[in-house]
């Protein structure tokens, strides 16, 4: 079971790579880089299964860290739709050449 | 029975990934997260993780995905669809990308998973007794609270920064 755990967490983060690269709504892609961090936090709980409760221990903090960036993420895509009015990141194009 | 349990956890978590990735709507999208996430938690039970599997479900599910509803509602995204898939031939790239991506981590895990070093580790039986004496909270708040404090408490202010960040940056004319 814990192979297959790795296998599924494999193929999880690959899904939300494919999310963040082809998806241009900014919430979506937001979307899939938590479904990414629930991968790896499944191959952590995988491991620790093998290597000792230090793996879930790096789970709390990952989710803790996700939490956070989940919050200010969300409130820099509020200011950024309020100048813009979309959410589509290839109108957000003020730096590029 | 519990590996019956898995693969259904693993066929739900999977197939609602994909449906975050194609779902039109981003409510829909956010309703497949919901239901990644659930299954995730399924699978940390069946993986002797109870109490991640816990806040997985009161945190994750509920908490942040709840934060980004309230986002999605708050621009008015619920009801127009505008297309919003790059395609062509950066899909294609995408694509290809995506796919030797999970190439590379399906066959490292896969040669780690054979590893002799994680064949005998014995983590699992520490972990299987810590639960037996202290419970579920107590066998990950006893290494949280002695040899991770630190680590802790700078969580605890990193929650600080990112309340007042969000704050910041959330308010009317900044």
């Amino acid at each position: 079971m814990i192979t297959e755990a790795l296998f599924v967490s494999a193929l999880i983060f690959a899904i939300g790579t494919l999310g963040v690269i082809v998806r241009r709504n900014v919430i979506i892609m937001f979307l899939c880089i938590e479904l990414q961090l629930n991968a790896v936090n499944l191959a952590f709980v995988a491991f620790s299964r093998s290597v000792g409760i230090e793996g879930q221990l790096f789970v709390f903090f990952v989710m803790t860290v996700a939490a956070a960036e989940a919050a200010v993420g969300l409130a820099i895509i509020i200011s950024i739709f309020r100048h813009y009015e979309s959410v589509n990141v290839d109108k957000f194009n003020l730096l590029k050449w | 029975m519990a590996d019956l349990l898995f693969f259904m956890f693993a066929t739900v978590a999977i197939g609602s990934a994909i449906g975050v990735v194609v779902a039109r709507n981003p409510v829909g999208s956010l309703m497949f997260m919901v239901a990644t996430l659930a299954a995730v938690a399924g699978i940390f039970v069946l993986l002797e993780a109870h109490f991640l599997a816990a806040i997985q479900v009161i945190v994750y599910a509920g908490a942040i995905m709840v934060l980004f509803l309230f986002v999605i509602m708050l621009l008015n995204l619920g009801h127009d669809y505008q297309r919003d898939v790059k395609g062509g031939v950066w899909s294609v790239m995408a694509f290809a990308t995506t796919g030797g991506l999970a190439g590379l981590l399906v066959r490292q895990l896969g040669r780690s998973a054979d590893s002799p070093a994680f064949l005998t580790g014995s983590g699992g039986d520490a972990i299987d007794a810590a639960l037996a004496e202290y419970g579920a909270v107590g066998a990950i708040a006893r290494p949280l609270f002695t040899d991770y404090v630190v680590p802790f408490e700078l969580v605890g202010i990193l929650l600080l920064v990112a309340i007042v960040g969000a704050t910041v940056l959330a308010k009317k004319n900044v």
